[in-house]
């Protein structure tokens, strides 16, 4: 039996075949997800805690569109806790609750149920924490928050460590690329030819080195940063197409998480960068000397654009995908006849959705690609000066 | 939103409208001149694609 021996992976296969086509986007309201959450605990929040007079009311009637435009927002930052939907009428959230880590005068660990989604205060060892606007506040009792005349909250904000939504969903994904590359390696110890799910990874993984590494960095360095190019991409490919499902994760949506990786780009660039690459960027040659000079601060920028330039692609791509997305579904809630609006939302969600699958390939690709060409062009030797300097001036 | 912002929005759209048309159409020229260098065109245009994109994104995020 072929087929029990590998369990895991089948069933980390099927997973990932299905993450794309489960459904469409993160839907606005959707009942239809009531089973996906059957596991989990419900929140009663029998208290509603509100400020009125400072807070604003969030759980008032609004108009439609307000709504959309807070749940859009809502959705776009991360959260301290996994909520899958929300039932408006009873105040229930459905989902469960994550740890908070806080770091004020010493370690403070509870579980985010205790902030009640922003609607109490939660008390750990004589402190007061309030979860205003996804960022935990230190209040008192009460749970007062103060503010400056930009309607900016005053209060001290604790050093939060917290796993977070967002930071649940990178850990799956590295414990499921963990179990994917293992179990790929494993099979190659029988035989050359790759068993079970790793027939899939293994095409990918050549298309990254043959049409990606060997090309930009070439055939004799490219095998020290496969290990980063092949993370980087299939970590960023599977955040994105678990943003597409209804558990409605947007992780490379968040600029914090993009910063990072370009930074990761940044560093190993910079730090296998060869002689060449800094002649060439702080005494460029070939040039007079005032040119030089000229040139010095606008290579040493030129150098932390590309990384910028790449964070903002990757974190304004899946946002514009996600927004569009609910904007999409969210025309159901906001037009006036719901039959004629529904067929046409859901045929432009699956259009859009579609097109989005194919950006969560490209912008993988594209991540990778460039982070390899900005490598590339750090360790390869410039034989001829002329020709270098056209390839790092294309490269903005 | 201000409405000037939305006019800039569309300005923005309107310049990467038209550099993904210059870029694609130039693409599809060079493919068909050249069928048999298909995949490398296909990755240049992909590259320039993102680079003018993310372009686009910077000055519609800087904007908002």
């Amino acid at each position: 039996m072929v087929i029990s021996k590998k369990p895991v992976r089948i069933i980390l296969a099927t997973f990932a075949g299905l993450l794309s086509s489960i459904a469409f986007a993160n839907p606005v309201v959707d009942t239809t997800h009531v089973a996906t959450a059957v596991t989990h605990e419900a929140h009663a929040t029998t208290e509603v805690a509100h400020n009125e007079a400072s807070h604003g009311d969030e759980h008032a009637t609004q108009d439609p569109k307000d709504k959309v435009t807070a749940y859009i927002e809502h959705h776009l930052q991360d959260s301290h806790d996994f909520v899958f939907f929300s039932d408006e009428k009873e105040g229930k959230h459905y989902g469960f609750s994550l740890p908070v880590i806080l770091l004020d005068n010493g370690l403070k660990v509870f579980s985010s149920s205790k902030l009640h989604h922003g609607e109490a205060v939660a008390e750990v060892d004589g402190n007061f924490y309030k979860l205003y606007h996804g960022k935990i506040y230190k209040t008192d009792a009460a749970g007062t928050i103060n503010y400056d005349e930009h309607h900016h909250p005053t209060n001290v904000k604790p050093l939060d460590f917290s796993i977070t939504k967002n930071v649940v969903s990178m850990l799956f994904t590295s414990i499921l690329l963990f179990l994917m590359f293992t179990g790929l390696a494993r099979s190659y110890k029988k035989g050359a030819i790759p068993t079970g799910f790793g027939r899939v990874l293994e095409p990918l993984i050549i298309f990254i080195r043959d049409e990606i590494a060997i090309p930009n960095i070439g055939e004799k360095k490219y095998r020290k940063y496969m290990g980063y190019l092949l993370t980087v991409f299939f970590f960023i490919w599977l955040l994105n197409l678990l943003g597409m499902t209804p558990l409605g994760i947007n992780v490379t949506g968040n600029i914090a998480v993009t910063v990072c990786l370009a930074l990761f780009t940044y560093f190993i660039t910079q730090f296998s960068a060869n002689k060449e690459y800094w002649g060439h960027i702080f005494w460029m040659p070939g040039v007079p000397v005032p040119m030089k000079i000229i040139l010095m601060p606008i290579e040493i920028l030129g150098t932390l654009t590309k990384p910028f330039a790449l964070l903002i692609r990757l974190f304004a791509n899946i946002t514009a995908g996600h927004v569009v997305i609910m904007s999409l579904i969210a025309m159901i809630f906001v037009g006036k006849n719901i039959y004629a609006d529904m067929p046409i939302s859901l045929g432009l969600t699956l259009f859009i959705s579609v097109i989005e699958i194919l950006v969560a390939f490209l912008q993988a690709f594209i991540f990778t690609m460039l982070s390899s060409l900005f490598i590339g062009m750090a360790v390869q030797d410039h034989h001829h000066d002329e020709h270098g300097h056209e390839e790092e001036n294309v490269i903005i | 939103m201000g409405s000037l912002n939305l006019i800039g929005a569309g300005l923005v759209v309107i310049g990467a409208g038209l550099g993904l048309g210059k870029i694609g159409g130039s693409a599809m020229d060079a493919i068909a001149r050249q069928p048999e260098a298909a995949g490398k065109i296909q990755t240049a245009m992909i590259i320039i694609a993102a680079l003018l994109e993310g372009l686009a994104f910077a000055a519609l995020i800087l904007g908002k």
